[in-house]
């Protein structure tokens, strides 16, 4: 990466490496001084520029027409570099290539498709709840509860086969270090990465789904020319990427959340109706996607300073998901406020097409939980674990009481 | 160079009811005006697709659809084209005659039930004041470097809109008026069957009609067409204030006209998860016991806003006196 000095004169310049393991680690401190810096902030470390507060962060997430996403979301630009893999057909992607695929997850992912799931998902988290409360009530949260659910139900939703589904948890971890700097993290995937692409590009012809998943209806789509037979499997592609990791680093935000707000843990077993305020309040708190790039189509004011076009922008959803000037008491995990608003799953036209499968997932797992669970608490140290995008936890020791 | 949007009331303060202020109103063609819309507030509209309309509420009580034939790259602005029905039931005489800048007038939608589908080459067939939602089409063929073709047919010359911009289009823009052409000459248009074309179609019965029986040896799903519905069939919207019974909580709140649901709830202390406000993104989905919503929103297709068992209480409101909603 080549250090450039600040394109601009009057624009805050922070030479902090937000992808270090210091801010990796625990990334509040940064947020602050970033929102605190103004409205943009120049990161001479990787020549970018960057957003904090909620309203600029939220006005460049709506903002596709000035802040394109097909050069790439992540720090590599796609007008001069060349992508780790065929970029998505959603993500990567702005109108009107965005508009065909998008209409069609929009469909598959819908709330009104997903009714069908929620009875057979809720019996899937009991199911679980009781196998792991049967083996014991003191356990590592993430492996038994946060990766065990997703991994149980979301492969068959898609309809893949049951071989290999042990790559999809480090294949998305490497897609979404891949939105990084070339660091540390990334190297430590690159070894594996044609392997894991490899079966991953497998699970996405029609031949290797079931008929009845959210692949083959993206198929199907493709039969009635809604999309072509070419973006059907780069469309099932984005499921398996962007699918598993961020619904289990998610659950593993909740569990957080309850495990040191005991108070809260008490209000959802008295009203089980708050399971899909505590997931988006836990996405609004956490925010498990924390960062995503943008890049400028012309001269962009923000504040008083000009972002020339073509100029990489990195917005922090996580700092503007804690932004006193839009949250009260952000910092706080509190089923009594309504997160609504929050852009933890970005906002406008990239919104998360998948929101409603996750908060579906959720739900079902905290439903469980809440039936049986009466007192949640951290019962050892816990370990973050480090991605260049995600805000993640390696090992959620938790001790619960049942009721 | 313009500023980033300033994020102004809409996530201070909840949203209003949606609406959009007419800037500016011009006479393109006899019989045709086009409006250009802004939101009250200067602020970004939602964002829309070719082939997309929006429903406006007119003062005079009436909903009417109308294509946007805009550039979806402006998010300021909304442009539609009306066409004057002397038979109609008030709608769009009510927009020539008196609808003037300044006016607010309500907004449903975007909603597309006529979307561009990804192909190599593409044809257009319009007939009158359909042509409007072929316009966003054709830029967007453009841009991705699609071939296509477009035959254009109305009554007279000086009934067709449009012809000044599309004439930068040169031949692949067939202009055919009926009292100098004749009936469209749609097999010749179309020429043999192609798999990879679809065939767009927009016009008056009559046209889709004609266009059905032309492309019978075409792939099935290779003509979509729209119905232009200028007759005017919009569904009834309440002017006036509406109860929402809350079955679970056993409350009932009173929406006045310039009130979303949500923001009603939201006031006594009844909050429904949300996301967009626009009607787009789906969190907000509520199940409806009774009464029937005045869907408004750009997520149900037709089939479910006739099932009336949901709804999205950030833009949709109700038809009957009573809704009865599962919070």
């Amino acid at each position: 990466m080549t250090l450039a000095p600040s394109p601009v004169a009057d624009v805050p310049v922070d030479d902090t490496d937000p992808f270090s393991h210091e801010v990796l680690e625990d990334p509040l401190p940064f947020h602050t001084a970033l929102r605190e810096a103004g409205p943009v902030v120049y990161l001479s470390r990787y020549d970018v520029h960057a957003v904090g507060r909620y309203e600029q962060v939220r006005a460049a997430l709506v903002d596709w027409q000035r802040f394109q996403s097909a050069a790439g979301v992540g720090l590599s630009n796609f007008r001069t570099e060349e992508p780790w893999r065929p970029p998505s057909l959603l993500l990567e992607a702005d109108p009107p290539r965005h508009d065909a695929p998008r209409r069609v997850l929009t469909s598959v992912l819908g709330q009104r498709a997903l009714r069908t799931l929620r009875e057979r998902w809720t019996a899937d988290a009991e199911q679980l709840v009781d196998q792991v409360l049967a083996a014991g009530t003191e356990f590592d949260a993430v492996p038994a509860l946060a990766e065990a659910f997703p991994l149980r139900v979301f492969p068959d939703a898609v309809g893949i086969g049951r071989d290999g589904r042990e790559h999809l948890l480090p294949y998305g971890d490497h897609a979404f270090n891949a939105f990084g700097p070339p660091n540390d993290l990334v190297q430590k995937g690159e070894h594996r990465v044609a392997q894991l692409s490899g079966w991953v590009g497998e699970q996405c012809a029609r031949e290797a789904l079931t008929g009845d998943g959210f692949g083959a209806a993206i198929w199907a789509a493709a039969d009635r020319g809604e999309i072509t037979p070419q973006q059907a499997p780069l469309v099932v592609r984005s499921l398996l990427t962007a699918g598993v990791d961020t619904t289990v680093h998610a659950i593993s935000a909740i569990l957080y959340g309850f495990a040191t707000h005991p108070d809260q843990w008490a209000r959802l077993v008295a009203d089980p109706s708050l399971a899909r305020v505590a997931f988006d309040e836990a996405i609004r708190w956490e925010s498990p996607v924390q960062t995503f790039f943008r890049t400028t189509t012309t001269d962009v004011r923000i504040g008083s300073t000009v972002v020339p076009e073509g100029r990489k922008v990195l917005m922090f959803l996580a700092a503007a998901n804690r932004d006193p000037r839009r949250w009260t008491e952000p910092d706080r995990y509190d089923l009594g406020r309504d997160p609504s608003g929050h852009v933890g799953f970005g906002m406008g036209l990239h919104q998360c097409v998948g929101q409603h499968v996750a908060r579906l997932e959720a739900e079902a797992v905290l439903t469980a939980l809440a039936r049986r669970v009466r007192t949640i608490e951290l019962a050892g140290p816990t370990r973050r674990h480090h991605n260049n995008t995600l805000r993640a936890w390696e090992t959620l020791p938790v001790r619960l009481t049942v009721g | 160079m313009l500023g980033v949007e300033q994020v102004g009331a809409r996530w201070r303060s909840g949203t209003d009811r949606a609406q959009v202020q007419v800037h500016d109103k011009v006479r393109v063609a006899d019989g045709v005006v086009t409006l250009t819309l802004a939101a009250p507030d200067g602020g970004r509209l939602p964002d829309w697709t070719p082939g997309a309309h929006v429903d406006l509420t007119l003062d005079n009580g009436l909903t009417r659809q109308y294509s946007l034939c805009g550039d979806r790259w402006d998010a300021y602005s909304y442009r539609v084209g009306v066409l004057l029905e002397p038979a109609g039931r008030g709608g769009s005489s009510y927009v020539h005659e008196q609808l003037a800048p300044g006016h607010v007038v309500g907004l449903g939608g975007p909603r597309n039930h006529f979307p561009l589908v990804p192909a190599g080459s593409y044809l257009f067939v319009a007939g009158g004041i359909g042509i409007t939602p072929i316009l966003p089409m054709i830029a967007q063929a453009d841009l991705l470097g699609a071939e296509w073709r477009l035959l254009y047919g109305g009554r007279t010359r000086g009934s067709m809109a449009f012809l000044d911009e599309l004439s930068a289009h040169g031949d692949r823009v067939q202009v055919r008026p009926q009292d100098e052409h004749g009936l469209l000459d749609l097999a010749g248009f179309l020429g043999h069957p192609r798999p990879d074309t679809p065939v767009y179609a927009c016009g008056p019965g009559p046209l889709l009609t004609a266009m059905e029986r032309a492309c019978a040896g075409w792939p099935a799903r290779a003509l979509r067409t729209e119905r232009f519905v200028a007759a005017e069939q919009g569904a009834p919207v309440r002017a006036g204030a509406f109860d929402v019974e809350l079955r679970r909580s056993g409350r009932t709140v009173t929406v006045a006209p310039d009130t979303s649901v949500l923001e009603a709830l939201s006031a006594v202390g009844v909050e429904v998860l949300s996301s967009c406000r626009q009607g787009t993104c789906g969190t907000c989905e509520t199940t409806v016991l009774a009464g029937v919503p005045d869907h408004r929103d750009s997520l149900l297709d037709d089939d479910e806003r006739a099932a009336g068992d949901c709804m999205y209480p950030c833009v949709s409101r109700s038809c009957s006196d009573r809704l009865v909603l599962d919070l």
